[in-house]
């Protein structure tokens, strides 16, 4: 095979607890996002356009959805002869056969893989996060500094520096301590869960750190502490730019609002690192003579003939006549049927909300964010409470 | 049964010389993020043919631009996928003067060493303007039940004999045998069944055919050759009764184009189950609606950016509609950008036209205002 510079390895096996509904049958990197996109296009796209063609993409919880959606890499242009995009599921071995048991470890368990390509560095990414983000750079950083492990960081504001991973840096970006979830943190530099590594140096620590009994083979938790001790060169690379851990329901729907208003905090229009998405060959969408669409963001295929504002809609919605969806995500193929309202919600794939129902209160009022699960069906004339979790068994008692 | 597949991409050119001039028929945009090819190509992945030859004449650069390695009609075959046909002219021919072919039956002549190599038993012709959404393995089983030697797509529509359009109408026994075949200039205004100009032959027959007109100088498939067959062979006649659309005029492309403003037919063309129109991808972001915007009756590709009225109108990806335009019975092609405080009615702009602040334009339905590709207003 021939050598790669740069391996990168994403890791996508997370279940996402707090999205709840979203993800009981798919793991968090394949939700929607933005319309036609989802998660995981946007560290995928980042590689691409960074130039690195070979990614590893580590699955293990309910990764139907995601092997499906990732096929061949061909939607990103990752059907290569070398390299090329690579779905990795934890596999049995001849002495063992493990979960992934941790970041750390999953990436362990696949060094193999990144010894097929000899590369020198090695990029660490998760499947949970927002942004456009040029590695390229960021090794370009690694290398001039002639670091073991570079991680990236984005400043936050200090009140919230304690949710995060936060790095101490000295004048020269190296890092001298690293704290996760400090309770009265030092500085704003927030990780981001990108770590670019030499890659003889990630595979001494990995295979040191499997050597460990009572390790949780994490990343932040166990190998890059255990560098720190083993007085290796770490450097924080400054990111610039957008970035959003859509980790909960609340950020998630706020990353998707991001992407609305006449000038976006969150712009993907840019034509030259387009975020590439697997492409279902649906029409163009349909605006018909009733429609009042505002601030708001329309994917292919939907049909709409009610109103719609500050809302993203994925393919396929079809909002039919005095229907009004407001300050909501609505995931594809859902159906507003006329009269129903629906507010600040989020809601899943599949779902139907016949006429004259109320789904959610409007912004204003409302104190939580309502989510409905997919191919749910909500009856005539209903009312979904703000806050609910629409299962299932709800749906229908309703 | 094994078919094969071939699109004519040129055929038609001269009917709409303005949107041709820098495309073949095939590669002309329509209907928001469609090229017209599209719809006679998913046709045929639809219904299982995986091996399609395009035959191209002239300016085919954007057709293959478009299709690229067919990746996204899933024709990326290690056997089979997309062949582009590209014009063969030899050292010997006619007259000393090389010589393209105008006809669709010289076009078949000149690939027929492509022909000659299938190894599929059946090959489907199509034109590429045929905008219709129909079952072709529908017709070749009934081609392959009749043992026909050539099977001709109808459907009866309305023809006016005074247009100067290029028709072919059929007459047609009870069971489907072709009686007759003759161009719309030769019958007064009425319903007649109208050719489609998709066939489908059984491949020894269409090589023989080709020999039959090498030997005897045929040119035309109408008028000197299908005459000649009708008797001995067996040419059978398919009625298709779904939707049908081709373009002869700038006025066609633009009736065509609107006619998809209508539910139905927009949902017989995109919402048969199973059978999508399959396109390049571009990767566009999603349409983004401002507070100011104001769209009714308009079909929207991605990539737009609306802040604008738009009305009956057709807008193809990354067109934006800025402050205080307002956009009526419109086809804005790819990336057209329109400036502030502008006024459109019934204009159709080509790609990357760009109509700077406060310009009023109009046409008129039967004579669109065409503004060519690059152009600035």
């Amino acid at each position: 095979m021939r050598k790669k510079e740069c391996v990168a390895m994403l890791l996508a096996g997370g279940q996402g607890s707090r999205l709840y509904l979203l993800t009981e049958n798919m793991a968090k990197p394949a939700v929607t996002f933005g319309g036609k996109y989802r998660i995981i296009d946007f560290p995928i796209s980042n590689c691409v356009n960074s130039g690195i063609d070979t990614v590893g993409i580590l699955t293990q919880y309910q990764p139907l959805v995601l092997n499906e959606y990732i096929g061949n890499g061909q939607p990103w242009d990752l059907d290569r002869v070398y390299g090329g995009a690579r779905v990795l599921p934890p596999y049995q071995a001849s002495k063992r056969a493990d979960w992934y048991k941790g970041t750390a470890n999953a990436i362990y368990q696949n060094l193999n893989f990144i010894n097929q390509f000899d590369p020198d560095y090695v990029l660490i990414l998760s499947g949970d996060h927002i942004y456009k983000m040029d590695y390229r750079k960021m090794l370009e950083f690694h290398k001039e500094k002639n670091a073991d492990c570079t991680i990236a960081v984005i400043d936050v504001p200090l009140s919230e520096a304690s949710r995060f991973g936060i790095m101490n840096t000295r004048e020269d970006m190296s890092i001298y301590e690293f704290e996760e979830k400090p309770k009265n943190p030092k500085s704003t530099k927030a990780s981001m869960g990108v770590y670019i590594f030499n890659k003889a140096k990630l595979e001494k620590y990995l295979i040191e750190d499997e050597a460990k009994e009572n390790s949780d083979n994490d990343f932040g938790k166990n190998v890059i502490p255990a560098m720190f001790e083993g007085g290796e060169r770490m450097f924080a690379y400054q990111f610039n730019g957008y970035w959003k851990d859509v980790g909960t329901l609340d950020s998630l729907w706020e990353a998707n609002m991001d992407m609305l208003g006449e000038s976006p905090v969150l712009d993907l229009t840019d034509r030259t690192n387009r975020i590439y998405s697997k492409n279902l060959a649906t029409p163009p969408h349909f605006v018909g003579s009733g429609a009042i669409i505002n601030n708001s963001i329309i994917t292919e295929g939907c049909e709409i003939y009610g109103t719609v504002i500050n809302s993203v809609l994925s393919r396929g919605v079809i909002v039919e006549r005095d229907a009004i969806v407001r300050d909501s995500v609505i995931m594809s193929d859902c159906t507003i049927s006329a009269g129903a309202q629906v507010d600040y919600t989020i809601m899943d794939c599949n779902v139907t909300v016949e006429s004259n129902a109320t789904v959610g209160k409007p912004r204003e009022e409302a104190k939580k964010i309502t989510l409905i699960g997919k191919e749910l069906t909500i009856g005539a004339g209903k009312v979904v409470e703000e806050g609910t979790m629409l299962t299932p068994e709800m749906a229908k008692s309703l | 049964m094994t078919v094969a597949g071939i699109i004519f991409s040129n055929l038609h050119d001269q009917s709409v010389p303005e949107l041709t001039r820098f495309r073949t028929m095939g590669s002309v945009p329509f209907g928001c993020r469609y090229r017209l090819i599209d719809f006679s190509l998913s046709n045929m992945v639809n219904s299982g043919i995986t091996n399609i030859g395009i035959i191209t004449h002239y300016n085919y650069q954007s057709l293959m631009d478009h299709l690229g390695t067919g990746k996204d009609w899933d024709l990326a075959r290690r056997s089979g996928g997309i062949k582009i046909l590209p014009p063969y002219i030899t050292a010997f021919a006619q007259n000393g003067a090389p010589s393209l072919y105008s006809h669709r039956l010289e076009a078949i002549i000149s690939v027929q060493s492509f022909i000659h190599d299938l190894s599929e038993e059946y090959v489907v012709c199509s034109d590429c303007d045929a905008i219709c959404n129909i079952d072709l393995e529908k017709v070749i089983k009934a081609h392959i039940k009749n043992s026909a030697d050539l099977t001709i797509v109808t459907k009866n529509m309305y023809v006016m004999a005074n247009e100067n359009r290029d028709i072919t109408i059929t007459r047609s026994s009870k069971d489907g045998k072709l009686l007759q075949i003759f161009p719309s200039s030769a019958v007064s205004n009425g319903f007649y069944d109208v050719s489609l100009n998709i066939m489908v032959f059984t491949k020894r027959y269409l090589e023989s055919l080709i020999a039959d007109s090498i030997a005897r100088n045929y040119i035309s498939f109408r008028s000197e050759l299908i005459p000649r067959k009708i008797e001995q062979d067996n040419i059978m006649v398919y009625n298709y009764d779904g939707y049908f659309n081709s373009i002869n005029s700038v006025r066609d492309y633009f009736m065509c184009n609107m006619d998809l403003l209508n539910a139905d037919a927009r949902n017989s063309l995109f919402s048969v189950a199973n059978r999508p129109v399959l396109t390049k991808v571009r990767n566009s972001t999603p349409t983004y609606y401002s507070p100011d915007a104001k769209v009714k009756d308009s079909l929207i590709a991605d990539g737009c950016h609306i802040e604008g009225v738009v009305e009956n109108s057709i807008l193809f990806r990354g067109v934006k509609v800025s402050k205080g335009t307002v956009v009526k019975n419109c086809i804005l092609m790819q990336d057209t950008y329109c400036g502030s405080n502008t006024n459109l009615n019934c204009v159709i702009t080509d790609k990357n036209v760009v109509i700077r602040d406060g310009r009023n334009l109009s046409g008129y339905e039967t004579r669109p205002f065409f503004i060519e590709k690059d152009a600035m207003v």
